[in-house]
């Protein structure tokens, strides 16, 4: 395995290279040719962190414009999609075509590793901004969540809710709040880098004596507010606190004073990916008005596609106070990170 | 019988000798590759750097590192109560199926069927919808039948001892089989002895029947203890929300980025080692002591009488399989039609939405369903096969070196799940094997899991036929493998049944391997599962569960079918 010190000159090396900003390659138009030759692929792969009802109808949207490409989805975990494709690396294995995690960090690390293809889909030079692509076009956000904290409107009256993160070390909340694991849930890692970094590791220490009821997945604690096990969630993604909001859960998300962070998922292309031409014709589907449009839609994201509407009552991100993005600060302290909350949270 | 056999064998022993060593070399090479090959990874591992340099630096990080200690107390702790509750439930209940005038004593052994069907993660998952602290429906019942408020907290399934009666109610099974058939096959004429002696009840199930029925319990304690201390299902779904580790879920968090698979093997080992010493502990104990001799087939033993005390013994049992497969199967039932598995059952709260997503939404229901039932009969054909071939040479000492064999065919035993998860990753995804990423590897993985108890399965029943019947074949001039296939398999029906329905239950509860080996198009619905209960998907989960628990059944109900069918004809 790599020492360290190798680690360490490999990551400057990165940001060497990042910052000297490569050109990206010219953007690519969908057309018959690639349809074409994506039917012949027949199915494309992909790994994703999101919501698994999402990624699903998604690809049934995919299967339903494209038919004759099959989409095989494979959801789980941020840190696990990272996992596997590190195992799969690692055993010479190419079985994901394109991938979506909710941890920008990786796709730093896997593009200096080379186990990226260089793609620009049309629509992300054209609509998205900047900030939110690799300036080599090997990836872009393809979707954006906060990290939001969230109660049980049905257990807690609306004045009574906790406003930010350091409500929650008061005794009341004790063993009423549930949260998700940043050792599982790449938004949840990025939220605690940020979270640490403004408020200080001090606050995860004295959460984690509030009795804690640890969760994997940030889909999960909303899931957990509507049963009832738990009436408060420290974190969270706020897309599926909304969902289940819509399908009429009792819960009402809080965007806490502090700062909300601000989860980027980008999606890219494997370098070695089965299915090449199917996985260039999924990924200018993601990211298409039509995909994107989906996602703020059925997937309650946010996304910075230019032409996409924003879904009606929800607040905007222009009036939510958030907390600065810093993918490449996560990737230098994802051991750190895991390594601290695991020692105050045991698990 | 011999004076005929001899000059046979004298005239076509020769070429029949050279038929059966290709075959027994093969299997030898086959069975150590099968165990020694992920060991040797795993030791490898262990004990070397990332570079190859032998080192002990895995060991010290081990035993330096304090978020490894506590895991390791735990998994003691959990091991040992989870083995002492099965024990106590299994054993009375063994007992009164076995040799008491309870009523309804086939139910009772059919609903502890109906817990050996039930995957131990998916009634962890059950527990999860039964007794979380506060959305649990038994908790919601509770507070509901005794008027408390709401917060208060009757189970909380979140806890070490929540992990202990979970883990307990899914290794109870096999100790209460182990049991009851030992009691059943004890001979009536020692309790009988013992009562004309002037014993009273109490003091011959004390003195005879109990020290008879020791061995059986004790090797069932084993399995239980071995069960709970290598078990990885239950404790990812239940310990982690609890705030702690066991040595399990702790050896698959060092495959997490960035993996360390040096201190993971490191950490294996221990549990490779307890298991070893514990198998050779029992073997110890049993042979000591004179048992065989209880083999003697007496008149069927008579009824001990409960008179008073048969329905709360009843009570009692039904009790046991509630929490085991009744209470779960009704938790399941409820998640897979409701919105919302912790709100009441009101019509808005219905729905099929669940079926329609698993069936008809999922892509990866398919794929995961068709691999798991093609492993899952691919390994009992594969391996109940193998397993005859062995129990063959074995019993019938068919060749020199047959002890051999029967140690290889036995090993696997001695390897935990997860272990064995790690070390076949390792070794499949070096040259010269490269399998991960393959349903082989998983095929690899169940057979080995699975065949130690197959072979002894096999073995035993070797034992009861006699070698008459193959003789009297190889007097005609059948080869042994001959004589095999078409004298004694067919006799062996029901025991050759048996084994492929245990490999293929086996296969399709497996997890703690599957979660190492699987990658996405070699997903089993093992994983699936897990993986849908790690984004709370408990419809989605319960959904699935159903569609593995019906078909299961299905499928051993006809392997069940036809073998009696075969010993009716």
């Amino acid at each position: 395995m790599m020492s360290i010190r190798s680690f360490a000159i490999l990551l400057a090396a990165g940001l060497a290279a990042t910052a000297a900003a490569a050109a990206p390659p010219p953007s690519s138009a969908v057309d018959q040719k690639l349809i074409d030759a994506a039917r012949k692929d027949g199915t494309v792969v992909w790994y994703t962190s999101t919501d698994v009802e999402i990624a699903e109808a998604l690809g049934k949207a995919f299967e339903a414009k494209y038919p004759g490409v099959k989409v095989q989805i494979d959801r789980s975990g941020s840190e696990r999609v990272f996992q596997r494709i590190g195992q799969e690396h690692m055993a010479n294995v190419q079985a994901c075509d394109v991938v979506n995690s909710s941890d920008a960090a990786h796709f730093i690390y896997w593009r200096r590793e080379g186990w990226l293809a260089p793609y620009l889909p049309e629509d992300v030079a054209k609509y998205f901004p900047a900030d939110q692509k690799d300036p080599d076009g090997t990836y872009a956000t393809v979707r954006a969540t906060l990290s939001v904290m969230g109660y049980n409107s049905k257990l807690i009256k609306a004045d009574e809710a906790p406003k930010g993160f350091v409500d929650l070390l008061d005794p009341k909340w004790a063993g009423k709040i549930v949260k998700s694991h940043p050792s599982y849930s790449g938004g949840t890692l990025t939220a605690t880098f940020e979270i640490a970094r403004d408020i200080g590791w001090d606050y995860f220490e004295k959460l984690a004596k509030q009795r804690v009821m640890q969760v994997e997945s940030a889909t999960d604690p909303a899931k957990k507010v509507v049963l009832g096990e738990r009436p408060i969630m420290a974190d969270g993604s706020e897309y599926s606190l909304l969902i289940a909001r819509d399908r009429g859960g009792a819960v009402e998300p809080i965007y806490p004073v502090e700062g909300t962070p601000l989860i980027a998922s980008p999606a890219a292309i494997l370098k070695d990916a089965p299915h090449p031409n199917a996985a260039r014709l999924f990924e200018s589907f993601l990211f298409s008005t039509e995909g994107q449009q989906l996602l703020v839609d059925i997937g309650a994201m946010r996304s910075w596609h230019a032409q996409v509407k924003e879904r009606a009552g929800r607040v905007p991100m222009g009036s939510i106070k958030l907390m600065k993005e810093d993918p490449a600060g996560v990737e230098r302290s994802i051991e750190e990170v895991k390594k601290r909350y695991t020692s105050y949270f045991k698990t | 019988m011999i004076a005929a056999a001899e000059p046979a064998s004298g005239g076509r022993g020769r070429r029949r000798f050279d038929l059966s060593l290709p075959v027994f070399a093969g299997l030898v090479l086959l069975l150590a590759g099968l165990v020694f090959l992920p060991m040797f990874w795993l030791f490898r591992f262990a004990f070397t750097d990332g570079r190859g340099n032998p080192t002990f630096a895995n060991f010290a990080a081990l035993v330096t590192s304090p978020d490894l200690l506590e895991p390791a107390i735990v998994t003691a702790i959990v091991a040992l109560a989870s083995c002492l509750l099965a024990c106590l439930v299994a054993a009375p209940m063994g007992w009164l199926v076995g040799r008491s005038d309870m009523p309804a004593r086939p139910l009772v052994r059919l609903l502890v069927m109906g817990a050996l069907v039930m995957p131990p993660f998916l009634g962890a998952v059950t527990w999860e919808i039964l007794a979380a602290p506060n959305s649990g429906l038994l908790n919601q019942w509770g507070r509901l039948l005794l008027g408390l408020p709401t917060d208060a907290v009757l189970l909380d399934i979140y806890s070490l001892p929540g992990l202990v009666f979970v883990i307990a109610c899914y290794s109870f099974p096999p100790v209460f089989v182990l049991v009851a058939d030992a009691l059943q096959r004890i001979p009536a004429e020692l309790e009988d002895a013992s009562a004309m002696l002037g014993a009273t009840g109490l003091a011959t199930v004390l003195r005879v029947t109990l020290p008879l029925a020791l061995p059986a319990l004790l090797a069932g304690a084993l399995v239980a203890f071995l069960q709970a201390m290598t078990i990885f299902g239950s404790p990812a779904i239940i310990a982690m929300p609890a705030g702690f580790h066991t040595l399990t879920t702790k050896i698959w968090s060092f495959f997490q980025y960035p993996p360390h698979p040096g201190i993971a093997s490191a950490a294996a080992l221990p549990l490779l080692l307890v298991t070893i010493l514990l198998l050779r502990l029992q073997a110890w104990l049993l042979g000591r002591r004179g048992y065989a001799v209880l083999a003697g087939r007496g008149g069927r033993p008579a009824l001990v009488r409960l008179g008073g005390w048969r329905w709360p013994a009843l009570f009692f049992c039904l009790l046991v399989t509630s929490c085991s497969a009744l209470l779960p199967a009704l938790a399941l039932l409820k998640a897979a039609f409701t919105r919302v598995v912790s709100q009441p059952l009101t019509p808005d709260n219905l729905t099929l939405h669940n079926f329609e997503f698993v069936l008809f939404g999922f892509s990866a229901t398919q794929l995961a369903l068709r691999n798991t039932f093609l492993l899952a009969t691919l390994a009992a054909t594969i391996g109940s096969l193998l397993a005859l071939l062995v129990a063959y040479i074995t019993v019938r000492r068919a060749v020199r070196l047959h002890r051999l064999l029967a140690f290889l065919a036995t090993a696997p035993a001695a390897i935990p799940g997860i272990v064995l998860g790690v070390g076949l990753f390792l070794a499949y995804t070096q040259p010269p094997f490269r399998l991960y990423g393959t349903l082989w590897i998983l095929l690899i993985a169940y057979v080995t899991i699975a065949f130690p108890a197959a072979f002894q399965q096999l073995q035993s029943a070797f034992r009861s036929v006699h070698p008459e019947l193959e003789e009297a074949s190889r007097i005609l001039g059948a080869s042994p493998l001959q004589a095999l296939f078409h004298i004694t398999a067919p006799l062996l029906r029901t025991g050759i049944v048996s084994s492929w329905c245990f490999i293929f239950l086996e296969a399709m509860r497996e997890l703690s391997a599957a979660i190492m080996l699987f990658t996405a198009n070699t997903k089993v619905v093992a994983t699936v599962m897990f993986d849908l209960n790690e984004g709370d998907q408990l419809g989605s989960v319960s959904v699935l569960g159903l569609v593995l628990l019906v078909s299961t059944v299905a499928v051993l109900a006809l392997a069940h079918r036809f073998a009696r069918g075969a010993t009716l004809r």
